[in-house]
């Protein structure tokens, strides 16, 4: 055995003895929390299980995408509230994303109205906390709209209330035929732009990749409908008198005030980071680029598609991923205005029936890493995608 | 070069951080009354109240607590401090109260809470006795017609809050009368107030008392009134961890005493007068006669400490639900005697 391999002077031992050591105090601080957290229950009688997950929950939710009632299970009010807070979130990230886009590339304008406006909005939206723009939106904007016989009303077929938005109701019949044939379109303009991409490179033709992509998209789901037997139509929201002086809508579908408020407040907030983020990418690209793109007889849109957005992208996406990170938590302020999201439903609720806190704060925690992991994941895919193919 | 001592560091700082937790911890329960020890040391009550519940426990503009429930905390720190303002009050969320007193940061829950089999038996609580009866109700607009929970259309909206009992109640209320409603439940009752003050939902429910307590927050009190029938028991009653009997039984004994100093007459300006009183049980009551205290280590003045200080029930609920007009009718909490179903073991 080499003695010089186990010397202390050996730089490669040296540096692992404090990261083992720094591995164990890490091990140790954990058991000694387990041991104290299990030591104090068992003294306190309270046992620790999942078990109560298949129990059933025997409270409501308002607004649900599965069904649920309260003979469903904790488990099942689980599930209800992660879709609430994945629906919010999607919708919030959406519109973050398109106000984002258009006031960042507002803030570059040469007209100074815009440009100004675009600034302020950002200036105002990003330095207000967002617990209290979730609270203006819910208590002071929302409060402003009229009861449900005096509702904003869209063309008889949506009306805006205190109460929520009612739409109608989407009755489809075979409705699995027509998601089949959506898949099919896709898969076709996927296959199309592939086709397209080869003759472009191999031949030099160009085809005309959109319009084709858009008539596919739009043909076969309409097939479905005039040859495959699938129809579509709709429940209109009707009002209904509830006593006296009280109205609501039935039939219809209503997105609860709550959704409405909480989505409003985190894209609006949300979007003042990305526009920052949009301009810092756009601003990024060499005025250079742009130049030695005309000269190669590019013309604006081909410059803007070609040159300067994938480049932009490139330093637009990292920070932009952070803020669809924070986006999905922020969702959790939502149980401040009653919107049933994960935090909400299981966080307090079935905490608070159930009991078991470090069962469900475990189990919480867990969903938000996976959630933000998962974002992480798919915008680093999307990243490597944009990135520089160097050959 | 660097890089190895900023490691160095890191496990000092860790280990540091170890000996430090090995010497903050120690599990609870190993003697038997630590709670005790452990309030005579800190010199104050550590007690949970409500977020601010007229009646039951309510913050002044100066940050003094008052409240039948903030009494149960104010007797506990008279009979084991011997002064009833030595209490810090912790104001908790309906779905922060439990974690709060289990994990120690409280040692009393006085915060209008429902006795139940499942929160007794199940999450390491024990609720020592009943401070106020009460059942769940229903507010709704006086122009809206509705006299009755008869009158309910498939449709409403209900607003309450979360975490509670009520929640389950409403549920089982509105199925057994097969209607479909949307219940909106929020984490604070005062968000719970401006919802339904803003129409949000056509009807308010939580215990009458506490729709009694937050009708005088809404805009136009007198435009509200609260419907009949009560849809559910709702005992509601001070809560400690499981585990300290010793400390179990002083908060179960300062309730009992403030009822059974009711029901033997004795109040605030007249206990210290009763000391030579013929009858027996008054005598026991202002600690001349018998060892009372000593049965969970405190003296023999602990339950005048309470009357003097805090009042008999009576007392307590004419200055705080009362007079305030929120129920001036006491109803099932009247004592026993009376017509009510207050009802305590005797003290001897």
């Amino acid at each position: 055995m080499n003695l010089k391999k186990l010397n202390i002077e050996n730089k490669k031992i040296r540096d692992l003895i404090p990261q083992a050591l720094t591995v164990l105090a890490l091990l140790s601080i954990i058991f000694y929390f387990a041991t104290n957290a299990q030591i104090n229950m068992g003294n306190r009688g309270i046992s620790f299980g999942f078990g109560f997950l298949s129990q059933e929950a025997s409270f409501d939710i308002a607004f649900s995408l599965i069904e649920f009632d309260g003979s469903y299970s904790y488990g099942r009010a689980f599930l209800v509230g992660l879709l609430n807070t994945i629906l919010v979130s999607i919708i919030g990230i959406f519109l973050a994303t398109i106000l984002g886009v258009i006031v960042g590339v507002a803030r570059l304008s040469n007209n100074y109205l815009i440009a100004k406006t675009a600034e302020w909005y950002v200036e105002i939206f990003r330095n207000i906390p967002l617990i209290l723009q979730i609270f203006f939106w819910y208590f002071a904007a929302l409060r402003a709209l009229p009861s449900p016989e005096n509702a904003i009303n869209f063309y008889d077929v949506s009306f805006l209330t205190i109460k929520g938005w009612y739409i109608p109701k989407f009755v489809w019949i075979n409705f699995d035929i027509f998601c089949y044939s959506l898949l099919f379109a896709f898969i076709s303009v996927y296959f199309l732009n592939r086709y397209a991409k080869k003759q472009r490179e191999e031949l030099g033709k160009i085809l005309p990749t959109f319009t084709l992509s858009l008539g596919i998209l739009i043909l076969i789901p309409l097939l479905s409908f005039l040859l495959l037997g699938v129809s579509l139509s709709f429940n209109y929201p009707e009002l209904k008198q509830l006593s006296e002086t009280s109205y609501t809508y039935e039939k219809g579908v209503s997105i609860i005030p709550e959704l409405i408020a909480l989505a409003l407040a985190l894209s609006m907030y949300t979007a003042t980071f990305i526009a920052e983020n949009v301009r810092a990418g756009v601003m990024g690209v060499g005025k250079g680029q742009k130049e030695a793109a005309a000269s190669i007889g590019l013309n604006k849109n081909q410059i803007l598609k070609l040159v300067v957005m994938p480049q932009a992208l490139r330093i637009i996406i990292p920070p932009t991923t952070n803020q669809y990170l924070n986006l999905t938590k922020n969702s959790s302020l939502a149980a401040a205005i009653a919107y049933p999201d994960m935090v909400l439903v299981f966080a307090k609720t079935a905490l608070m029936q159930t009991g078991r806190a470090i069962e469900i704060i475990s189990i919480t925690m867990l969903t938000y890493l996976s959630l933000s992991i998962s974002i992480s994941i798919f915008m680093n895919w999307y990243n490597k995608k944009m990135a520089i193919k160097e050959k | 070069m660097i890089r190895s001592i900023k490691t160095w560091i890191l496990v000092g700082f860790a280990s540091l951080l170890l000996v430090a937790c090995g010497q903050g911890g120690g599990g609870a329960g190993s003697k038997k009354s630590k709670t005790l020890d452990n309030t005579k040391k800190a010199g104050f009550v550590k007690c949970g109240v409500s977020q601010g519940l007229p009646g039951f426990s309510n913050a002044d503009a100066s940050g003094n607590w008052s409240g039948i429930d903030v009494d149960v905390c104010r007797a506990v720190a008279a009979a084991v401090l011997g002064d009833a303002d030595k209490v810090k009050y912790t104001p908790l969320s309906a779905a922060e109260r439990f974690t709060a007193l289990t994990s120690g940061e409280i040692d009393v829950l006085a915060r209008n809470t429902t006795w139940t089999l499942s929160r007794d038996a199940d999450i390491g609580l024990t609720f020592v006795g009943v401070n106020f009866y009460d059942g769940q109700g229903f507010m709704v607009r006086k122009n809206s017609g509705i006299n009755s929970v008869n009158d309910f259309k498939d449709g409403i909206s209900a607003c309450t809050n979360t975490g509670t009992t009520t929640e389950l109640n409403m549920r089982d209320f509105f199925n057994s009368k097969n209607i479909k409603y949307e219940p909106i439940a929020f984490e604070k009752a005062d968000e719970v107030v401006q919802a339904y003050d803003a129409g949000r939902c056509d009807t308010y429910t939580t215990d009458k008392s506490g729709l009694a307590a937050q009708r005088t927050k809404l805009s136009a009190p007198d435009d509200h009134k609260v419907l009949p029938e009560t849809i559910s028991k709702e005992p509601l009653g001070p809560v400690v961890r499981q585990g300290d009997s010793v400390w179990e039984d002083i908060v179960r004994w300062s309730l009992n005493t403030m009822i059974e100093a009711e029901e033997y007459g004795v109040n605030s300006s007249n206990a210290s007068s009763l000391k030579d009183s013929d009858n027996p049980a008054i005598k026991r009551l202002v600690g001349a006669e018998g060892e009372l205290g000593a049965a969970f280590g405190l003296d023999n003045d602990w339950s005048l400490r309470i009357i003097e200080q805090v009042g008999n029930y009576g007392e307590s609920y004419k200055k705080h639900i009362a007079d305030t007009g929120i129920l001036p009718n006491r109803g099932p909490n009247e004592l026993w005697t009376k017509g009510g179903i207050l009802y305590v073991p005797p003290a001897r």
